[in-house]
């Protein structure tokens, strides 16, 4: 068994590809084949019927708005779509599998060859990479298991399982990468970046809710390595992979695993492996013990779909703004540059910034504490920024606090670490842990007369006209003060004190 | 020379989810074999500029508007399930994890 | 009218039936017990049905007399019984499709055709036999024992719907629906002597039709009469919402067409490649005699030539199969039907094998293997998609044919009834009684098999069938009907009154 090597040396040495292959849940409000609707939540086989259920005489019919959706996918995505297309059958035995074959397309998907220009941050600048789209089809979901009886809820040492089909039959679009080749150590955050645009497209489009945490944005990442010059390497598939974060974090861990396999002379095994959100590895799925063959034919029971030119141009010229022409109107509006914008993409803060600005806090000042402070809180404990519990609002309620003077800097970072915890709104918070910037002059004076006959020395600086040790008087003033005070009025009053003027 | 020899027919059966027993193997080899024999004739016809025909009648573009419609009671959906447990299909244990 | 119908109400068409209870002369209630009678009375020989619903069909019964008695207007088949083939979904009643995998299952949903049975005042007597999900000529790879053919009840009935033709032919309904995948409709009805359609690919909807092979199943009406099987067509056909394959435009009227039964100025085609080796002499005797007549009655008959029907039985069983293993795949025992082998630890992969194995009869895991095979990888281009594209010349084979020809006749089968036991061990002896009825089923056009008399050397009956391009379906009334007639006025009755009593 090899150890993976660490990620710097990986890339040094080798040169990894990775694919992408996204499936994103279409927000229809009916099922791909039949009326059954498809809120999330609702209880077990509550919205089943005859078709999705796949009973014997079923009979799917196409839902029209999957085909718009996907079509619009696709044009969003550079591709070309169709003229004349089928659906297929996909043949292999699974319980989550009504019919035991899942209609989707094979060699006749309904958008092909397109492209997606992604935006990473590096040293050098913000890099572009071009990331070709293979294919986006169309499809049906299959229904969802839960595993019973073992320790973990997951399929091994489970006793049995149960199947909910609500899931079952809902439309699914596949977009799936062609390689993408170059990215050199970059490639977790182009894969991360990849994603995230996606999302964000999906987002604009109205096609999805994308959230990756109810399942409606679902990523599998491919990732081969090859010495600089080689074929192409053996690729493993990465699934389970449930936040943007993960992306990056797999396709990391991918490369230095297979480095570390590479470099003992050991060979990639072609696998699907799965990642683990608590130890941020992956590892390998059960190997199957025959190779699948699925089968295809074009599916009987549906008719071809010939998608109307006149009617792509259409829906063409009214697709919304592309992300990167948005970011490109945010940027000028807010006066940032590309490598600023690329960052707060990248930190996955560019929409909550957004959501800041427009309740009214100043640009700035929103991308300060979005791509600052509430990105390493949310580091550190693991999660998406926008799964923060602080709001726009409260962002614009502590900017006030601040320009009023009532709070200070550090004080607001306090503030926000409240309201993050659930302590309440931002008022309620500084009443509750008593965070004011003192402001009384009386109190300060206090303190700053300590402080004095604590440093003797240093006061005697001060009067000598060595204005800059006057930092160490407002440094104890800020410690007594637990950080309430505001160091600049602090300073003005121990000059005036002292009868010192500052130049 | 046969058309279909008995691992084959073993390696179907296992796709096709049939457990069939060792002697099956052998009657079902013989009777594959003979009409897989008389159907391969259709490689007789040159086809090669033939397009194929997958739905005898020429529609296209059949759909139904996005619309949400009543669903089948819980109740009928598991009334035939041979095991249900909360509401759910209840199915063994799955050895072979699926992509 | 008088006793006579009272007494005879099972051996009355169904267009006569339903005048009478329209009328008033007769209560929907009596026709529909008449029949239940003669089911109690003869099926124990026959073993035409799978299940009788004496309650459910009475209780449609009374609404039609309730209806009548409230002067509504009555379809026009109104309280006439009818027999189902086992393998459309009815709700809460037992639908086997002739497999042990479904034994017990009711469906929570009608078929589409169910529901138009249900709305045009149809009592539907009980399910009938038919060979196992449709695979067979001969009802004998039912799970549940054959049928018997009423004219010889060692025989059998043919198939894979046997059952209803048998139904029809020992007057136990009047009126029966059948599929036809590769002449499982037209066959039955040769060899039983009954009326029997396939209508064009699409005309009728194939919601709740448990599917054998997508691509080529359609329902249609089995009956003694080219009339009754118009009325029925037309209760069912048309176009279906819940059905992608169905076919848009109106159907065409075939009640009009059967009535009028005129083959004046047509011009009928005789195919070479259907007759000659293969067929039963006394098959082709009577099938060339009704020919004559046809000519006899105004029309012009040529011989034409469809080259590519010699492969058609061969891409059949290649494109049955395959569409098969797949629609056959979702009896897994995991969400109803049988399941066998969940005891212990087993796995699913275990359990959906054992039950697959347990519930499905050999003809039945032979198509499943001969489908997957053909689908394989490295399989698929030499088999599925060549027989796809052997489909293609057959089509154009029949567009030739019918540039220079209204209809195309041939014998149905190559044979009449056969023993019970003397094919079933052997496919391709038994694939072999389709030869003649495939390629309609290849192409998606419509046929009719009439029976045209009683083959000399075994005296059992012989069918004609009547082909039609796609969506000319009254052609097949206008040619059936007149020949009928013809046929009719010879023998001063209809070929079926001639049947053996039971």
């Amino acid at each position: 068994m090899s150890a993976p090597i660490p990620y710097a040396d990986a890339v040094a040495e080798f040169e990894p590809v990775i694919g992408m292959e996204v499936h994103v849940e279409l927000g229809t409000e009916s099922k791909i084949f039949c009326g059954c609707p498809t809120a999330f939540g609702a209880p077990p086989n509550a919205q089943v019927c005859p078709v999705c259920l796949g009973l014997p005489g079923s009979m799917p019919v196409m839902n029209a708005m999957a085909i718009e959706s996907t079509i619009r996918i696709g044009l969003a995505l550079n591709c070309s779509i169709a003229q004349w297309c089928r659906m297929a059958r996909k043949n292999y035995f699974y319980p989550d599998m009504p019919k035991d074959y899942q209609v989707s397309q094979y060699d006749e998907p309904l958008c092909v060859d397109g492209y997606l220009d992604v935006m990473v941050p590096t040293d050098d600048g913000p890099m572009v990479v071009r990331v070709g789209i293979e294919r986006v089809h169309l499809e049906e979901d299959t229904g969802k298991l839960t595993h019973a009886g073992g320790a973990t809820g997951r399929i091994h040492g489970a006793d049995y399982s149960l199947v909910d089909y609500n899931r079952a039959g809902i439309p699914l679009v596949e977009i799936v990468t062609k390689p993408v080749i170059g990215t050199g150590a970059l490639a977790p955050e182009v894969a991360r970046a990849y994603v995230t645009e996606l999302r964000d497209i999906m987002r604009g489009l109205g096609v999805s809710d994308v959230k990756m945490e109810e399942g409606s944005l679902r990523c599998d990442a491919n990732v081969s390595l090859n010495l600089p010059g080689a074929e192409r390497g053996t690729r493993s598939e990465t699934k389970n992979v449930n936040s943007l974060r993960s992306v990056e974090r797999a396709v990391r861990s991918e490369i230095e695993r297979q480095a570390g396999v590479l470099k003992s002379g050991g060979r990639v095994v072609q696998e699907t492996r799965h990642f683990h959100e608590d130890t941020g590895v992956t590892t390998p799925g059960r190997s199957k013990e025959h190779a699948e063959d699925y089968r295809y034919f074009p599916e009987p029971d549906l008719v071809p779909i010939a998608p109307d030119p006149e009617w792509v141009e259409e829906l063409r010229s009214s697709l919304p703004e592309q992300p990167s022409v948005h970011r490109a109107r945010l940027a000028e509006a807010w006066g940032i540059g590309d490598f600023e914008m690329a960052t707060l993409v990248n930190a996955g803060v560019l929409e909550l910034v957004e959501a800041s600005v427009a309740a009214g806090v100043a640009p700035d000042a929103a991308r300060k504490w979005w791509a600052g402070e509430f990105t390493r809180i949310a580091n550190e404990s693991g999660v998406e920024p926008a799964s923060l519990a602080v709001a726009p609002a409260d962002i614009a309620r502590v900017e006030e606090l601040i320009a009023s003077g009532a709070l200070n800097d550090k004080l607001a970072r306090q503030v926000f670490e409240g309201v993050i915890a659930g302590e309440g709104t931002p008022d309620e918070v500084v009443a509750a842990r008593g965070l004011a910037v003192v402001s009384d002059d009386g109190a300060l004076l206090a303190a700053i007369d300590e402080a004095l006959a604590a440093q003797p020395d240093v006061a005697e600086k001060i009067r000598g006209g060595k204005v800059q040790a006057a930092g160490a008087i407002v440094g104890a003033v800020m410690k007594a003060t637990r950080g309430q005070a505001d160091a600049a009025k602090v300073r003005e009053l121990l000059l005036e004190r002292l009868g010192v003027i500052d130049n | 020379m046969s058309a279909i020899t008995r691992a084959e027919v073993a390696h179907l059966a296992r796709l096709a989810r049939l457990d069939l027993a060792e002697d099956e193997l052998d009657h079902y080899a013989e009777q594959l074999d003979v009409i897989l024999t008389s159907v391969a004739r259709v490689s007789e016809v040159a086809a090669d500029d033939i397009p194929p025909t997958s739905h005898p009648v020429p529609l296209v573009n059949v759909t139904r508007p996005d619309e949400a419609r009543p669903s089948l009671a819980r109740a009928d959906a598991l009334a035939a399930a041979p095991a249900v447990e909360d509401e759910r299909f209840r199915v063994p244990r799955i050895l072979e994890e699926q992509e | 009218m008088s006793t006579p119908l009272e007494r005879d109400l099972i051996r009355q068409s169904a267009a006569t039936l339903a005048e009478a209870i329209a009328e008033g002369e007769v209560s929907a209630r009596e026709v529909t017990q008449a029949h239940l009678d003669r089911i109690a009375e003869v099926d124990d020989r026959v073993h035409a049905f799978l299940h009788v619903d004496g309650q459910g069909a009475l209780a449609t019964a009374d609404a039609v007399d309730a209806s009548r008695a409230a002067g509504e207007l009555l379809g026009p088949l109104a309280g006439v019984p009818l027999a189902l083939k086992d393998i459309l979904a009815m709700k809460d009643v037992p639908t086997t499709c002739g497999s042990r995998i479904l034994e017990g299952w009711r469906p929570p949903y009608d078929a589409t055709v169910v529901e138009r049975l249900r709305a045009a005042g149809i009592p539907i007597l009980g399910k009938t036999n038919m060979d196992e999900f449709a695979m067979g000529s001969s009802t004998e790879h039912s799970a549940f024992g054959p049928t018997h053919n009423p004219w010889d009840l060692d025989r059998i009935p043919g198939g894979s719907g046997g059952g209803s033709a048998a139904a029809i032919a020992s007057f136990e309904a009047p009126l029966a629906i059948g599929t036809d995948t590769g002449g499982s409709i037209r066959q039955p009805a040769a060899v039983t002597g009954t009326v029997g359609v396939k209508p064009t690919y699409g005309g009728v909807s194939r919601y709740g039709l448990v599917a054998l092979a997508s691509s080529l199943d359609q329902a249609g009406p089995c009956t003694r009469t080219v009339m009754d099987a118009a009325l029925l067509h037309s209760v069912i056909g048309g176009h279906d919402p819940r059905d992608s394959t169905s076919i848009p435009d109106p159907m065409p009227d075939v009640v009009a067409a059967a009535a009028r039964a005129d083959v004046r100025g047509m011009r009928i085609g005789l195919v070479r490649e259907l007759t000659g080796e293969g067929y039963q002499a006394g098959v082709e005797q009577r099938f060339r005699e009704a020919v004559e007549i046809l000519e006899h009655l105004g029309a012009e008959v040529v011989e034409v030539s469809c080259p590519h029907f010699d492969y058609a039985l061969g891409a059949y069983y290649l494109i049955l199969p395959s569409e098969c293993s797949s629609n056959l795949a979702r009896f897994d025992g995991m969400r109803y039907g049988l399941r066998v082998g969940d005891e212990g630890d087993r796995s699913v992969e275990e359990v959906m094998s054992l039950t697959r194995e347990a519930g499905f009869g050999p003809e039945v895991k032979r198509r499943i293997m001969l489908g997957t095979y053909a689908l394989s990888s490295g399989y698929y281009d030499a088999y599925y998609g060549q027989a796809q594209k052997v489909r293609t010349l057959i089509q154009r084979d029949f567009d030739a044919a019918f540039a220079q020809c209204d209809v195309l006749v041939s014998p149905t089968a190559p044979t009449t009834a056969f023993r019970i036991g003397e094919k079933v061990d052997d496919p391709l002896a038994m694939y072999l009684n389709d030869v003649a009825t495939i390629p309609v089923n290849m192409a998606g056009n419509c046929a009719m098999s009439l029976p045209v008399g009683l083959a000399p050397e075994d005296g059992l009956p012989v069918g004609l069938q009547v082909m039609a391009p796609p969506m000319a379906d009254d052609r097949l009334y206008l040619v059936g009907g007149a020949l009928e007639g013809a046929l009719r006025d010879r023998w001063g009755h209809l070929l079926i009154e001639e049947v053996p009593s039971l």
